[in-house]
């Protein structure tokens, strides 16, 4: 809350076990200017959570040790974190799994492959509020 | 000298030990601990068997006519092996019956014909009253030898004696208390008497362990030996010549006593009363059945030595019928003869304890009660207490029988010997083979015939082997005897129509035993029986079949109420034993028992009740009473029934057999389905997984693209980059393709192999070669051990270089990014040549060993993705293998990594 209106630099984390998918959206983010922090796995996300206090995530949901979900609802339980805006980047595009996304608490769902542009303006959207 | 205080007090305090061992028995049977459930009691029992007549009577037997008191023996011996066929039968269907005495068995076999009934309980009584008066005769003889010590005067028992004076008349009495206390003290629906059984068991002990120790002290107190007896009997020409066979000896003897005794064994009412109605359990018979005959050969073992003793050492004024007794007594063996009377006294008293409870049975089950409950006026008298008349009559009936044993001793057992009096009784006895023997395994004997039979059987004995003795006895002219009456010459009772070459006693047990027969068979088969009769036949012969259905069939047509039956098993059980018996009935229907009408099935099971408390024919009259309308049942009926009860048995088995298979083929059903169940989840799960590892690098193609798109001022190295991704995306998609359409070619059996003879160790090199660069990249050692001179494999190279490809580069992957070693060994193998390779990774976790060859296999948990590669390696590299009828699986190792090792076949051209 704090920081949401401030012109600080907006921080997003990128969270997938794809290296090509980080890539992409690395170039995307750092183009749009805002700061970009990447991890490889839920732990590794959860750690740069607590550390960097991102604005935005955009998570993946299907990896080792730690997955997706359980990454969003971690976030939006605690209060000291629940105002992160969470974009869900999956290839999960069943209905039931999508739901299952906005239960753990995801501000967004978007399956892959998915459209640049569109991700894009929603990321700044989001920023803005 | 005994005085006679000491003997009246020794037999009242072995009577009061007696009294004590069934009082001691009847309370353990009734907290529950049988002790007649057990072979050897049962066998002792059955012992009842050997009575006074073979204690004393077989030295005296042997003293006349050598060996051949063994005859009564030999019969029950050989018949023993049978029982388990004859014996067994006759338990099983009293049992289904609750059939408590031999009248009972032959008038509910021929059914349930009370005068059948009568003439067995009357036969019964007339032939084996003289047989108890003749246990009376040993006792009171006995008694007064050892009293009197009268060695020479014998019989010393002084027939005279007013019955008030007379010691035996109290020694009646005693017996008639006993037997009342134990044997008819209680209306029980089995008819068991553990406590009486327990003490005849006993008593059989003790006189084959008396009769033993006499034998030894004649053998060995008064003789050296045994040997030395038989050397100096053998001296003695008159000994000599009873044991040497020659044209004089009756050897006809010895064949119609055996038989007779075979035939009358199981159907003396003691006998019956012990092997069947006493019995506890049928396998018991199978014990008994080599247990009986050995007490025989031990009882029997010591009577020749006894009779040579006697013959040798007493003077012939004394009868050897009493050497048992007097041998011990003129040798001033005080203490032995005691012993020796306590023995015969126990034989004696146990064969008439047991005779008296089965007659007293017999005769208020078929002649008092029946009678009682069929005359109107002591009907409406007493049929409300049926059940303390029943007891009445027994203890009555109980006290009558031995009163006229007692009365046939004073009057007519002074004339006759043990013996004679013995062999009378058997031939009485044996008319009943024919009909309970034919009734069990013939269904064509029927009710006429049995009557026929035992009509003609008893005319006969009484013709040749009763009416000499009331001639002896002076009653009738002497001159039937000498020229047959009437002067018939034919009809002499000792040579019947001519026959003159058998001794008197076989002449009567051929002439009653085989027209009994022959009048049984032939009226059986000559005339009809009635549809009750040929039910019952049904249900003997075959006992087997149809012993747990009995009240399905239709004895009874016609209603009855509820409440009428009740009325009638309170009468008899009282009213806790009623409900008990009827709940029985409803649990083994599963039926409620409602009040109002009850069906045949009830009527039958409370007949079956009151038949064990009052005998068949009573519990039928009394069943009649309370039935509403009854009709007759018609032969077509009786048929259908039968039928229809065997077709249950099988229609029962058949639906046993088809509820198996269907619970197998349910089973199969659930298996396959299961099956199905895991296929589709499997393919599912392929379809979801194919289609997610074709998103991954779509995403990054399209994403990559569109950036590519939209920003044309991209830097050149992002761009070429960028590009790279693209087209290494694609063709992982294509490779991707490519193995799940070659998956399919591989399981649905379409791909096919080049076989050719092929270097195993060259295509491992081939293949490390092609993953060199990656080696290289991650600074992985590798090491080979190829073994030289490995023969060629016939084998596919391209499709065993994918396998090998595959599992290098899983290893490669697995391997961790510092000091990474993979090892590669080839082996040959007695048939076939083994391929390892293995790595130092994290190895593969416990419990997925087989799973990994799944393809797409994936970790537990659904929501994370494998580490690297598509998931089908793996599972195609097992079809190739399998392919070359290979196998592939993989090893544990010492510490971290994972081990694969193939197996191919070396196939000769």
């Amino acid at each position: 809350m704090k920081n949401s209106h401030q012109n600080k630099k907006t921080k997003v984390l990128l969270v997938d076990d794809e290296p090509n998918i980080l890539l992409s959206l690395d170039f995307l983010m750092r183009k749009k200017g805002y700061g970009v922090f990447i991890a490889r796995n839920g732990k590794e996300a959860l750690q740069l959570i607590r550390a960097e206090q991102p604005d935005i995530i955009i998570l993946d949901i299907m990896m080792p040790e730690v997955d997706g979900y359980e990454v969003c609802e971690f976030v939006k339980q605690s209060p000291e974190l629940k105002h992160i805006k969470i974009i869900i980047l999956s290839a999960k595009s069943k209905e039931e799994e999508i739901e299952k996304g906005y239960q753990a608490g995801a501000d967004l769902y978007f399956t892959k492959p998915f459209s640049t542009r569109e991700l894009i303006a929603h990321v700044s959207e989001l920023a803005e509020r | 000298m005994l005085n006679e205080w000491v003997v009246i007090g020794f037999s009242l305090g072995y009577a009061a030990l007696l009294f004590a061992i069934a009082w001691w028995g009847e309370k353990r049977s009734r907290a529950g601990f049988s002790l007649v459930n057990n072979p050897y009691i049962y066998a002792l029992s059955l012992a009842v068997y050997c009575t006074a007549w073979t204690y004393y009577g077989s030295v005296g037997r042997a003293s006349v006519s050598g060996l051949q008191f063994l005859t009564i023996y030999i019969g029950p011996t050989l018949l023993a092996p049978l029982w388990w066929i004859i014996l067994r039968k006759i338990i099983r269907i009293c049992k289904a019956r609750n059939i408590t005495s031999l009248a009972d068995f032959i008038a509910a076999r021929y059914g349930n014909n009370n005068l059948t009934g009568i003439l067995v309980a009357i036969f019964c009584v007339l032939g084996i009253t003289p047989y108890i008066a003749l246990q009376l005769k040993a006792i009171a003889t006995s008694y007064t030898i050892l009293v009197h010590k009268n060695l020479n005067s014998s019989p010393a028992y002084n027939y005279e004696t007013v019955f008030y004076q007379d010691s035996a008349f109290y020694m009646v009495l005693a017996i008639i208390v006993f037997t009342i206390l134990f044997g008819v003290r209680r209306l029980d629906v089995t008819e068991r008497h553990e406590g009486m059984v327990i003490a005849i068991a006993f008593e059989s002990l003790i006189k084959l362990l008396v009769f033993l120790l006499i034998g030894l002290f004649v053998c060995f107190g008064l003789f050296d030996s045994a040997g030395d007896l038989f050397a100096q009997a053998a001296r003695n020409p008159e000994i000599s010549r009873l044991f040497t066979f020659s044209h004089e000896t009756d050897t006809d003897n010895w064949f119609w006593i055996s038989l007779l005794s075979m035939a009358a064994f199981l159907f003396f009412p003691r006998q019956f009363q012990l092997a069947v109605v006493e019995n506890t359990d049928e396998r018991h018979i199978k014990k008994a059945m080599w247990l009986f005959p050995l007490y025989l050969m031990a009882i029997n073992l010591f009577v020749l030595p006894i009779a040579f003793g006697g013959k040798l050492l007493l003077p012939s004024s004394i009868d050897a019928d009493t050497y048992v007794l007097t041998l011990p007594l003129a040798f001033e063996q005080h203490e032995i003869a005691l012993l020796a009377y306590i023995g015969g006294f126990s034989a004696a008293t146990s064969m008439i304890v047991m005779s008296a409870v089965a007659l007293s049975i017999m005769l208020s089950n078929n002649v008092t009660m029946p009678l009682i409950l069929s005359l109107p006026f002591m009907k409406q008298r007493y049929a409300h207490k049926i059940s303390s008349i029943t007891l009445f009559t027994r203890r009555f009936n109980v006290g009558l029988i031995l009163l006229l044993a007692y009365l046939y001793f004073k009057g007519v057992a002074a004339h006759f010997s043990l013996v004679s009096i013995g062999v009378i009784s058997f031939a009485a006895i044996a008319q009943f083979a024919p009909a309970a023997i034919g009734g069990l395994f013939w269904k064509g004997a029927n009710g006429k015939g049995a009557l026929a039979g035992l009509l003609t059987g008893f005319a006969l004995w009484f013709y040749t082997l009763v009416l000499p003795t009331i001639v002896t006895a002076g009653i009738l002219p002497e001159s039937i005897m000498l020229k047959g009456p009437f002067g018939l010459d034919f009809l002499h009772p000792y040579q019947l129509f001519g026959l003159s070459h058998l001794s008197p006693v076989s002449h009567g047990i051929f002439w009653s035993l085989s027209l009994n027969l022959v009048a049984c068979i032939g009226t059986s088969l000559y005339t009809t029986p009635s549809s009750r009769e040929e039910n019952q036949a049904e249900f003997f012969v075959d006992i087997f079949k149809y012993e747990n259905f009995y009240e399905n069939s239709i004895a009874w047509k016609g209603t009855a109420y509820l409440s009428d039956l009740r009325q009638l098993l309170n009468k008899l059980l009282g009213e806790t034993k009623t409900e008990v018996a009827l709940t029985h009935f409803g649990l083994k229907y599963q039926t409620e028992l409602n009040e109002g009408q009850a069906d045949a099935r009830l009527i039958n099971y409370v007949e079956k009740l009151l038949s064990g408390a009052i005998g068949a024919t009573s519990a039928r009259i009394m069943i009649a009473s309370v039935i509403k309308k009854e009709e007759e049942i018609k032969r077509e009926e009786v048929f259908k029934m039968l039928r229809e009860t065997k077709d249950i048995i099988t229609s029962n088995r058949e639906l046993q057999q088809k509820t198996e298979e269907l619970a197998r083929s349910t089973e199969q059903l659930r298996e396959t389905n299961e099956k199905l169940n895991l296929l589709d989840h499997r393919k599912n799960e392929f379809i979801t997984t194919v289609t997610h590892e074709l998103r991954t690098p779509l995403t990054s193609i399209r994403a990559f693209s569109e950036i590519l798109y939209d920003n044309p001022d991209l830097e050149e190295k992002d761009r070429l980059q960028f590009l790279q991704t693209i087209i290494k995306e694609t063709n992982r998609m294509n490779r991707l393709i490519n193995q799940v359409l070659d998956l399919e070619k591989y399981e649905s059996g379409k791909q096919k192999l080049s076989l050719v003879p092929v270097n195993i160790n060259l295509l491992l090199q081939e293949s490390l070669d092609a993953l060199d660069r990656l080696i290289a990249e991650k600074n992985i050692q590798v090491i080979k051990e190829l073994q030289y001179n490995l023969p060629p494999a016939f084998a596919d190279p391209d499709r065993l270089v994918q396998v090998f490809v595959n599992l290098l580069s899983n290893a490669i992957k697995f391997c961790p990014e510092e000091g990474g070693r993979i090892s590669v060994y080839t082996q040959q193998q007695h048939k076939g040549i083994k391929i390892t390779i293995e790595d130092n990774g994290k190895g593969i976790e416990e419990g997925s060993e087989e799973l990994i060859f799944d393809k797409f296999f994936q970790v537990k948990d659904q929501n994370s993705k494998k580490p690297v590669g598509s998931g089908l390696g793996l599972a195609i590299s097992k079809q190739i293998v399998e392919y070359h009828n290979g196998s592939i699986r993989t090893e544990n190792i010492a510490g971290p990594g994972a081990r694969f090792v193939i197996l191919l076949p070396i196939i000769k051209e």
